[in-house]
């Protein structure tokens, strides 16, 4: 049986388990002389025996997915001939890869000698031996592990308070997944990152002036030096998502201090909606909107002036990228805006203010804090958006200041890097990752400054 | 005397002063305080107005891609030409030479345009669908072939882009896809009213293509559904329960503490980020295949989980205590109290939720980059373990591609995108407001 069919009937047998748990439940509350008498309802009883004939299956299930290609691999390549066992780790690889699509009924690599067809038969029948074995051994230990639960079934037995435990036993687990997540992005990015500092220096990488990482194939490659150094890209992330900040943070504040303190309801009952909407058009589609329209009619533009605009400049993409989080400072901002107590803005027209010199003075300086909050998450998504730079953004790393170039940032290289075939082991993709561990540390920091920021300030006014 | 003299001009100073402060001040207040509300009001404009922009753009690029130029030709199904041996074999009727009618037909036409270079240039204006089409057409009906019959047939794109008027005919030549030549073809058509719009049912029903009159968003669509299907159903459990041990039954403490801080940062993690941990994780570590909507689903659901988890835990919270403590009064168990109580009632607060995570899954595109989920994909896929893109991806592929006829296809690809989008979220609302309850 495949692992999937084995699944379905673990799980048919647990449907039966169910049901012959509860029935046992059922007569024998029927015996004891009424449902009062039985601690738990029938269905928990049916509960209880289905989790005891599916969880030590599928335990044995998984334990076994993991150890079958393991035991395999061991296996097989241990019965193949002396010759072969000895090549190196990457050839031994290949054959053993080969092996595997034979058996599988593709075409291999190469025309298969008599050793290696010997050792598909090898690998076939060891695969259907250890089938064979997982089947069985999942099933009796389904059936016995329902067997046993069966008999628990009894008028005092609690088996509420076993299943209760059990769901929140698996409850737990499922809130554990978000701190595995960062696990995981930490330590993949990590240690691919670990591997790339082994071969260039982290002093190179951070402080180095020069970006190329096309490595050499060949010796005597031209211009293939492979130079890994970052700060070009750091200044054109900085750079666009500077130019980014300065569209976003006047339009988004003004426009959220409009729908607060100005606006009436009818209108701030429609446009907010609208502005939200913006937040919510893919980035792809900024990306195309940026790279097709804006970027010609700033070239177009720049040209009247007389000023040479590169059609991908930093420009366009902070432009775009800008807009992009318009209604993200926008909403936050007016979070924190209307947070702030009534109390203050009626002190302060009490005292003759007007109603500007009310925001500038009084609400502004009691929101500040939310808005710098506001103000860095929007930093964070800056940096780390990537379609629209992609997209729009050049993609060689100049060091400049110049908002008319074409500058690259840290997100196109990750994407440039990394798209398409390409070896795992070169310093070329593992740079991405490299740039990948910066960008998440980054903006690791940024979120984590931002939401201490944010969540502080609003417990001061509740 | 003195004193008296000053005093009473410091009070008429003071007294003065702060009438005259006020009043002197009052045009330049009042002035400031339009000028200012003037400034937020050019701001929400800005916002609102670049949307009007982008929508109207979108809009006048896209809708064009709903028709594709055809040719009117009278083809003549040719026996010796579609089935020479004559035995109607279906092997020898899939691999004839169909597109041979078409360029028969169309130099039928042209009978003066001899030259073999000039007969090239004619057979070009011809798309490589028109050969396809007449393969589909003679293996559903043998019954044609021998006869003659009038056919609207599909052009190629470089046709398509001038009929539609996107490229002026008035370029140098050297500037024009098409030469004068073949531009005179073309317009000798249209003045047969041989030359017609008609509606471009490929768009929806096809695989990517490099022949752009031949390139569709069926599959890029299939794959972004199975995508979402892989999402919901490994986001929505873990999301609801992992929210409700954290709202119902965590102890308060440093733990549950750098959990919640934790879900908070994933949501603000760059999605780049995810793609990453795609790549080196479920790829390289676990070797599941590149390019399928399993992996891609994978990675959409670790990054989604956090939207689901935040909205599901406003929505438990937003259920009263009361409820809870009726439930318990009459002799629930915790764990029944919410299963039975507090779940059903947070329920359409947790689906509100999950649709907008799904929303924004479906519009993200950088980690299916990484996940090598960019292939040119031309099948539909079956299952989502086979090869696929995803409609973002499509739209970021095509806007890749230097044809022409590409833009209306990217502009109508993104605008298809927008109309899941607002169809999910408008659910999303929908489900508020119909299931929002006030306690």
């Amino acid at each position: 049986m495949t692992s999937s069919t084995l699944l379905i009937v673990v799980l048919a047998l647990a449907l039966v388990a169910y049901y012959m748990g509860r029935q046992r439940a059922i007569s024998v509350a029927l015996a004891a002389g009424g449902p009062r008498l039985v601690h738990s309802l029938p269905g928990y009883h049916g509960g209880y025996v289905a989790l005891w004939c599916v969880l030590p299956a599928l335990a044995v299930l998984v334990l076994w997915q993991i150890v079958e290609p393991i035991w395999l691999r061991s296996s097989v390549i241990a019965s193949l001939p002396e010759n072969l066992r000895t090549l190196p780790a990457a050839q031994l690889g290949l054959v053993y890869n080969d092996i595997r699509n034979l058996v599988a009924g593709n075409i291999s690599s190469s025309e298969p000698g008599a050793e290696v067809m010997a050792a598909v038969q090898r690998y076939a029948a060891l695969r259907d031996l250890s089938h064979g074995l997982v089947s069985a051994a999942v099933l009796v230990i389904g059936i016995v592990g329902l067997a046993w639960a069966y008999r628990r079934v009894r008028a005092d037995f609690r088996a509420r308070n076993r299943v209760e435990q059990a769901i929140e036993y698996l409850l737990v687990a499922a809130s554990s997944v978000a701190i595995l997540t960062t696990v995981g992005i930490f330590l993949s990015v990590l240690l691919e990152a670990l591997r790339f500092f082994g071969q260039v220096s982290p002093l190179d990488f951070l402080f180095g002036l020069s970006w190329s990482p096309q490595t050499a194939i060949r010796a005597d490659q031209v211009g293939s030096s492979g130079a890994f150094g970052a700060v070009p890209l750091f200044t054109g992330t900085l750079l666009i998502s500077g130019i980014a900040m300065l569209v976003a943070v006047p339009v988004g504040l003004m426009s959220a201090i409009f729908l607060a303190e100005y606006a009436n309801r009818r209108l701030r009952s429609w446009a907010k909606p609208m502005l939200e909407i913006l937040a919510g058009i893919p980035t792809v589609v900024y990306g195309y909107f940026a790279a097709l329209t804006v970027g010609p009619i700033l070239r177009d533009a720049g040209s009247a002036v007389g000023l040479s605009v590169a059609s991908e400049s930093a420009l366009g993409a902070g432009l775009v990228m800008g807009i992009m989080i318009i209604p993200f400072v926008s909403s936050l901002s007016d979070d924190v805006i209307t947070a702030v107590p009534q109390a203050l803005r009626d002190g302060s027209a009490g005292l003759g203010a007007t109603r500007s010199e009310t925001i500038r003075l009084v609400v502004f300086p009691a929101a500040l804090p939310g808005i710098v909050g506001a103000i860095l998450l929007a930093v964070s998504r800056a940096i780390g958006e990537t379609m629209i730079v992609v997209m729009a953004a050049g993609l060689a790393a100049n060091l400049t200041a110049n908002p008319f170039a074409a500058v690259t940032t840290v997100t196109v290289q990750i994407v440039t890097l990394l798209v398409g075939d390409q070896e795992f082991d070169s310093a070329k993709t593992l740079a991405a990752f490299a740039l990948g561990l910066v960008l998440f540390l980054v903006t690791l920091a940024l979120n984590f400054v931002a939401l201490h920021v944010v969540r502080r300030y609003r417990e001061q006014y509740e | 005397m003195l004193c008296g003299a000053i005093a009473s001009s410091m009070s008429n100073i003071r007294s003065e002063s702060v009438k005259d402060v006020v009043a002197r001040g009052i045009g330049r207040r009042y002035r400031n305080e339009r000028f200012f509300r003037a400034l937020g009001f050019g701001a929400l404009c800005i916002g609102l107005g670049f949307l009007a922009f982008f929508f109207y753009t979108l809009i006048a690029n896209s809708y064009t891609a709903l028709w594709q130029t055809r040719v009117l030709l009278d083809i003549d199904f040719d026996a010796a030409v579609i089935d020479p041996a004559g035995g109607r074999a279906p092997d020898d009727l899939a691999t004839a030479d169909y597109q041979r009618l078409a360029r028969d037909a169309l130099g039928a036409m042209f009978p003066d345009i001899t030259a073999r270079n000039e007969r090239r240039e004619l057979n070009g204006l011809l798309s490589a669908g028109a050969g396809l089409e007449l393969r589909s057409l003679v293996t559903n009906n043998i019954g044609l072939i021998g006869t003659k019959r009038p056919l609207w047939l599909l052009v190629d794109d470089d046709v398509d882009v001038v009929v539609k008027g996107h490229m002026s005919r008035d370029l140098p030549e050297s500037q024009r896809r098409l030469n004068d030549r073949q531009l005179r073809v073309v317009l000798a058509l249209e003045q047969q009213g041989r030359i017609q719009q008609r509606f471009n049912r490929y768009f929806f029903t096809n695989g990517d293509s490099r022949d752009p009159e031949l390139a569709g968003i069926w599959s890029a669509t299939v794959g972004s559904f199975f995508m979402l299907l892989v999402t919901l159903v490994l986001s929505f459990p873990i999301a609801v329960a992992s929210a409700i041990y954290l709202e119902e039954f965590a102890p308060r403490n440093r733990w549950t503490d750098f959990v919640e801080v934790n879900i908070n940062n994933l949501a603000a993690v760059p999605s780049i980020v995810f793609g990453l941990l795609g790549l080196a994780l479920f790829i390289n570590m676990f070797g599941f295949p590149r390019s399928a909507p399993l992996v891609g689903g994978l990675v959409l659901s670790l990054m989604t989980l956090p939207v689901i988890i935040i909205a599901s835990r406003a929505a438990l919270t937003a259920v009263p205590p009361s409820i809870r403590e009726a439930a318990l009064g009459l002799g629930a168990s915790k764990m029944q109290v919410v299963l039975h109580h507090v779940l059903p009632l947070a329920m359409p607060g947790m689906l509100t939720g999950t649709i907008i995570g799904m929303a924004r899954a479906l519009g993200e595109s950088a980690p299916l980059l990484m996940i090598g989920m960019v292939a040119f994909i031309v099948d539909i896929p079956k299952s989502p373990l086979s090869p696929s893109t995803a409609l973002p991806v499509q739209v970021y592929l095509w806007a890749d591609s230097p044809e022409r006829a590409f833009v209306e296809r990217t502009s109508a690809a993104i605008v298809v995108l927008l109309v899941f989008l607002l169809v999910m979220n408008a659910t999303a609302i929908l489900l508020r407001k119909r299931f929002e309850r006030r306690y």
